[in-house]
């Protein structure tokens, strides 16, 4: 392989905080989504515990009703549009041009815009909560009327989310051009990494769908401004027009916010069982499958408003699960007789798979519409969410974290600490979220500020607060096994894991130009052909 | 030219959204305009849901000569000629801030606002979007025209100015939807 060598950098260096802000590199991009989101994740999980400490017991008055109404619409936002969402784009951000063998992002001027959307955005948002009547109160979901009527807060959750949704489209658009024009001689499109996939078809889903959203938000805007009437009945709207665009979005929305880290569990598993995802194409189809299936099942967000076709989206609802159970066994079939060992991001990665798969059976009999009848609105629905956006996408984020943190950062997270991070966060999760489906069934409606001691509601309400805390002190050895990482010398190689993918070829952290060169590419795992398969004797081909 | 295409992809999403919108309170309404909707203040201040046809007809005739006169200036640059591809973009950019200047007028002189029942709001979100593309179509075609003179586009290397022109073609097909929709079948 011809290899170009480059001189290393000497002269002139920019001031470091000059070189962050104005940065186009992908990598630094992609360090830079990290901070943003984890700091996110962070103030909604802090809104998500007074949403839990107002629940421990009945008829709590911790916080009166229009405050709790703000925590938890704010709480769902922050997690949503300013974590799950641009956290895969921070993933996607470092991992894609490294995993196809490019240089960087197709577009890296947009890519930084992407970037530079976000924290206007989130103060935006967040500034609700000093205005008049404070921030956004009418849910993530924000339904008319409710959402036409409320004070200058929604206003500043409309543009935030609009500036969001423009930096989600510009990227997604960014990820497709990277992986179709960008990838290195030999990384044919069946070639490309899992992760890649799972991005591209999320990349799908948000370039279709985040307008969608952006329409239905300008419509509300001009609606709550300039005496617009589009959710309006008496001047010949519909309110539950809302509805249709919103969903329209924003169940496309859960699997863009889901399918890079089915992605990311996809990179972890083969890793740690030695052996090559089961069924690669069957899952490339399946990913596929879902994001094409996604835009046919939003109204069964909406059986109980009697004006949509129930029988199609509960029929298309349940076809959805059918792509998913095939990835399910892709995964289960990969651990088969596989050499498995229990690293953190193995740990995270199987805690994924069962929790993901309980999320996803209760979504799935959710769909049945006469039982979406008798839960909708209940907290069975909140662990349902739960359940694949924290089970699922959460423990994808801290598996890929632990997974890539020595290409990133340059050092290994401490195991032992990671391992007290997982059963931690483990054990907190189903304390917090399973009592949630005995309470749904029990009829307890979600986004209520108390209960009435009467319905008995007070013990599992106070197992979940529980469990919340415990999710949060899960937060203390994770940070801890941070810091010192970061207190250590870059001392990682550059495949620790004896991984599959190009991002193990290149320098831990790689260089600024990512690859010095590129091994040949024979099958989506390059690094395992160089060691054990044909590319071991390249003089072959 | 991927990266265009995909972003207009995008912007097709968007009308979408605001049609899927229109045609929703259209079918839900027992009739087009829905004048049954307007209370007696709405009437006696002079309230008409009445659109003009003859200047959006002339506007719209505009906008398709711009169309072909935008492709006319990618041809003239593929085969080298730098003076068509300049006179072709100042064209565009003259009958693109005519069509604006018409839609300005047009609005003048309707007797309706965007808070007159969802038909005021329906029409002066899609035309009022539209026109917002007019606007920044033009922009972008200041941009390619500044670069033109510029001399840096040749036979080989012009991909901005096809971006440009695909670009003004799609705002120029939402307007045909538009024009379709809102004045061809746009009811009584």
């Amino acid at each position: 392989m011809a290899s170009i060598a480059v001189p290393k950098s000497t002269g002139y260096e920019r001031p470091a905080i000059l070189d962050w802000l104005t940065t186009v590199d992908h990598k630094k991009l992609g360090i830079l989504y990290f901070y943003f989101t984890m700091f996110f994740f962070a103030v909604g999980g802090v809104l998500a515990l007074l949403v839990r400490t107002q629940l421990a017991v009945a008829d709590n008055a911790f916080v009166n009703n229009n405050v709790y109404n703000q925590i938890f619409t704010m709480h769902a936002s922050a997690m949503l549009f300013l974590f799950i969402i641009p956290v895969w784009a921070a993933f996607g951000n470092y991992i894609v041009p490294l995993q196809i063998g490019a240089p960087d992002m197709a577009f890296p001027r947009i890519n930084a815009l992407s970037f530079w959307l976000l924290p206007p955005a989130g103060i935006i948002m967040f500034s609700g909560f000093f205005v008049d009547g404070g921030a956004a109160q009418a849910g993530w979901t924000a339904y008319s009327p409710l959402a036409r009527t409320l004070g200058t807060g929604m206003d500043l959750w409309i543009i935030a989310v609009l500036l969001l949704g423009i930096s989600s489209t510009i990227g997604a658009a960014n990820f497709l051009v990277t992986m179709f024009r960008m990838r290195a001689p030999g990384m044919t499109m069946f070639r490309m990494p899992i992760f890649c996939w799972t991005v591209l078809a999320t990349s799908i889903l948000q370039l279709l769908a985040t307008p969608v959203l952006a329409a239905a938000l300008v419509m509300l805007y001009i609606d709550r401004n300039y005496g617009g009437s589009f959710f309006d009945p008496n001047g010949g709207g519909n309110a539950v027009l809302w509805q249709n665009v919103f969903w329209f979005y924003s169940h496309p929305a859960v699997y863009i916010m889901i399918l890079p880290g089915m992605g990311i569990i996809s990179e972890i598993l083969p890793v740690f069982s030695r052996k090559p995802l089961f069924g690669y194409k069957a899952f490339v189809f399946a990913t596929m499958g879902i994001a094409g299936l996604g835009f046919s099942v939003w109204a069964h967000h909406m059986f109980t408003t009697g004006a949509v076709l129930k029988p199609f989206f509960a029929f298309m609802t349940f076809m959805i699960g059918v792509p998913t159970g095939v990835k399910i066994f892709n995964w289960l079939a990969t651990l088969w007789k596989g050499q498995i060992t229990f690293e953190t991001p193995m740990l995270f990665a199987l805690g994924f798979i069962s929790m993901f798969l309980i999320g996803g059976i209760n979504g799935t009999y959710s769909a049945a519409v006469p039982v979406d009848f008798a839960l909708h609105d209940t907290y069975f629905v909140v662990a349902h969410i739960h359940y694949v956006l924290f089970g699922g996408s959460v423990f994808a984020v801290f598996g890929g974290l632990y997974y890539w943190f020595p290409k990133i950062w340059g050092r290994k997270l401490n195991e032992r600490l990671g391992q007290v991070h997982f059963a931690l966060m483990f054990i907190g999760f189903n304390l917090t979220f399973f009592p949630m489906h005995l309470l749904g069934l029990d009829g307890m409606p979600r986004r209520i500020a108390t209960y009435s001691a009467d319905h008995n509601w007070d013990f599992l309400n106070s197992l979940s607060t529980a469990g919340a805390f415990i999710i949060a002190v899960s937060m203390i050895p994770f940070l801890i096994n941070v810091t010192m990482a970061f207190l250590r010398p870059k001392d990682q190689p550059n495949d620790p894991w004896e991984a599959n993918t190009l991002e193990w070829w290149t320098t831990s952290p790689p260089p600024v130009h990512n690859f010095d060169d590129i091994p040949p590419i024979y099958s989506e795992r390059p690094l395992w052909e160089l060691k054990h398969g044909k590319g071991a004797d390249a003089s072959h081909h | 030219m991927l990266g265009f295409i995909l972003f207009a992809a995008s912007e097709v999403m968007f009308f979408g959204g605001l049609f899927a919108a229109y045609f929703i309170a259209r079918a839900d309404s027992p009739s087009w305009p829905p004048v049954e909707l307007l209370s007696p203040e709405q009437i006696a201040s002079g309230v008409k849901l009445e659109l003009e046809f003859t200047l959006p007809l002339i506007a719209t005739i505009i906008l398709v000569t711009s169309s072909f006169v935008i492709q006319w200036a990618v041809m003239s640059i593929a085969r080298g000629n730098r003076t068509g591809l300049i006179w072709g973009l100042f064209i565009s950019i003259t009958l693109g801030l005519v069509f604006l200047a018409m839609q300005m007028y047009d609005y003048s002189q309707l007797h309706f606002r965007a808070d007159d029942t969802i038909y005021g709001t329906t029409f002066f979100t899609l035309t009022g979007f539209h026109g917002a593309h007019v606007a920044g179509g033009v922009i972008f075609m200041g941009v390619i025209l500044a670069r033109s003179l510029a001399g840096q586009f040749s036979a080989k290397h012009h991909e901005a100015v096809e971006a440009c022109s695909f670009y003004w073609h799609f705002v120029d097909v939402v307007w045909i939807a538009l024009f379709a929709t809102l004045y061809i079948f746009g009811g009584a």
